[in-house]
């Protein structure tokens, strides 16, 4: 027993099983969740038996076949490709300016667009809520705002992906491209953004992903139940009458943004294939994150 | 630097123009070079960054001179809507004074909430950094070839809707629910505790919940980074596994601990909807939600105001050295 304490090269047991606990703990919730919406009966904890019911087989309350979580589901992925197809460009430009561009105007900026990645984000959602509704009146409450909203906030993603990638790639290779006689734009358009392409694509999906779950700033910014995306809807509903519809939903949710990040991560590894062995692929996908 | 300014040097050599520089260039020629990127026009970056840098005025800064003049602003004696005033001038902090007293006035029924919402978040995330760590530490050491596995693992919270690993919960704890069936057929419990009836222990294990996967990050990355050679060198050195942990992995993780310590707690300290699905009492009520039901109710947006400006001047000291760390980081990293 001594012995088996003192051995330097035991392995660390006690640290296994605590991880393995975690993890556990981090997932089990959401797979007994994800379990339910299978449910053939009404409960949320008690097993009645696999059915489909919830998904499209009940003719009113199941997802397919209510009309306003049906809405809901759309609308929040609708939601997610707009701002990712906002945020993105303008974030990557942002991104490619500010790291180019030394001035103090520049660090300010850069100073702002790290504020809004820490601030908590009720305090920006109130502050967008009272600027539309006090000041900049033509912009509805609704879609547009939300859609503003959330540019706003993801803005920060984009740019800080694609600076720490800019930081590793530095300068040399779009001055090489320039010795060649190749103009500013040129060696922007050839070099700088395909070496950029694989934090480009990490940060859209990281954007996609995130405005699917997003709920503070959304539920601020709504106009009525027809802005309201899936996880307002969850939230509304989660202590009141809950059938298991509402898992299903958000077992839907939960896919929809699985299989974004499953396809993200494939077309990461493509974009980054030959600079890091497939071990570490995941790792460098984690770091983008 | 000296290895970043050759290029720079070679660069004007290169160059082909009426007037060619000096070589080898003098120190302040070689520095110029290097600012001013050489062959750009000068607004070329700035061209790049303007569509973001208009954005954040627009939709990030403003916003935030509208609550300025909201907070110091008058209410409509009417329908006691807020009116905002746009002239600094004319501030008036009434509203402030309206929540000092709501807050240590002898009525004060929100100072608690602002009581409660530090020791939460206290709790919430030590108990975080407490799991996150042995956690992180196993991953860079030990994890071997399942290290990708397991970083898969750690990441899926993160794309699991917040709003569904709370219904989960939800689902677990109600009074029929399995964790209460578990705890009785085990016989912890005589009868179903009611977990979600306003009870600060759901409350900071579901913030722990919620919120632990930035800690686990923030660590990794931190302890990724400690260069596993100086470990080695304690051992040789004759250093205890114990010892080497206390006087070498954990001083070099410092940072990481702060920095995972600043991430789970800001979005702790806004949230409201974690304290709203799993107690819903306002015995529990935090900052997050006084800031809601400001929202919520009328005549109450001048509170909210305040409210905010409060919770951004008590976050300031965490959200700017956070800032301050990730902009040293990022330096180093491009030196």
């Amino acid at each position: 027993m001594r012995r088996w304490l003192t051995d330097p090269w035991r392995k660390p047991r006690l640290l296994e099983t605590l991880v393995w606990g975690y993890l556990a703990w981090s997932v089990l919730p959401v797979a007994i969740a994800v379990w339910f919406s299978f449910n053939a009966g009404r409960s949320r904890s008690s097993w009645q038996g696999f059915s489909l019911r919830w998904y499209w087989q009940d003719p009113v309350l199941s997802v397919w076949h209510d009309p306003e979580l049906q809405h809901a589901l759309v609308y929040s992925l609708r939601l997610a490709v707009l701002t990712t197809l906002v945020a993105v460009p303008i974030g990557v430009a942002f991104a490619i300016g500010l790291d180019r561009w030394h001035g103090r105007l520049a660090a300010g900026f850069n100073f702002q667009m790290l504020l809004s990645f820490v601030l908590p984000e009720i305090l920006l959602a109130v502050a967008l809520l009272f600027l539309f509704t006090n000041l900049l009146k033509a912009v509805q409450l609704g879609a547009t705002a939300q859609l503003l909203g959330l540019v706003t906030f993801q803005l920060s993603y984009p740019v800080i992906i694609c600076r720490a990638r800019l930081l590793s790639i530095g300068s040399e290779y779009e001055e090489a491209a320039m010795d060649l006689g190749a103009s500013p734009v040129k060696a922007l358009r050839h070099v700088l953004l395909p070496l950029l392409s694989p934090a480009i694509f990490a940060s859209a999906v990281l954007v996609f992903a995130d405005v699917i779950d997003d709920f503070v700033l959304v539920r601020y910014l709504s106009a009525d139940a027809a802005s309201e995306p899936m996880s307002v809807k969850i939230y509304n509903s989660a202590r009141s009458s809950p059938t298991p519809a509402l898992n299903a939903l958000a077992t839907i949710m939960l896919c929809s943004s699985l299989v974004a990040i499953a396809l993200g991560f494939l077309v990461y590894r493509r974009l980054t294939r030959g600079e890091r062995s497939q071990e570490s692929t995941v790792e460098g996908f984690a770091a983008q994150v | 630097m000296a290895t970043k300014e050759a290029p720079a040097a070679t660069r004007e050599s290169g160059r082909a123009g009426p007037k060619l520089p000096r070589w080898p260039p003098t120190r302040g020629a070689r520095r110029a070079s290097a600012r001013a990127g050489a062959w750009h026009p000068r607004w070329f970056w700035p061209a790049f960054a303007a569509p973001g840098m208009v954005w954040l005025v627009v939709l990030f800064l403003l916003p935030f001179y509208v609550v300025l003049s909201i907070a110091f602003g008058a209410v409509d004696p009417l329908f006691r809507t807020p009116v905002p005033v746009w002239n600094p001038v004319q501030w008036n902090p009434f509203q402030f004074q309206l929540l000092y007293d709501r807050v240590f006035g002898p009525d004060g029924f929100l100072g608690p909430a602002f009581v409660r919402t530090f020791v939460y978040v206290a709790a919430a995330s030590v108990l975080c950094l407490l799991v996150a760590y042995p956690v992180a530490y196993y991953v860079t050491r030990h994890a071997g070839r399942r290290k990708g596995l397991i970083l898969v693992a750690l990441l899926a919270p993160f794309w699991v809707s917040y709003m569904m690993r709370m219904l989960a919960w939800v689902n677990l704890l109600e009074s029929d629910g399995m964790v209460n069936r578990l705890l009785v057929s085990v016989g912890v419990l005589r009868e179903p505790f009611p977990w979600l009836a306003g009870q600060p222990v759901t409350v900071t294990l579901g913030l722990v919940y919620g919120y632990i996967p930035y800690m686990v990050l923030a660590l990794y990355a931190g302890l990724d980074r400690v260069d596993q050679r100086l470990l080695e060198a304690a051992r040789d050195l004759g250093a205890s596994r114990r010892r080497t942990f206390l006087l070498v992995t954990l001083p070099l993780s410092r940072q990481a601990i702060l920095a995972g310590l600043v991430v789970t707690s800001l979005p702790m300290f806004g949230d409201y909807f974690t304290n709203d699905l799993l107690s819903g009492s306002p015995r529990t009520s935090m900052v997050g939600n006084l800031v809601n039901d400001a929202i919520g109710s009328p005549g109450q947006g001048g509170q909210a105001a305040a409210l905010v400006l409060v919770m951004i001047a008590l976050l300031a000291v965490p959200m700017l050295g956070y800032i301050r760390s990730t902009r040293r980081a990022a330096r180093e990293a491009g030196r």
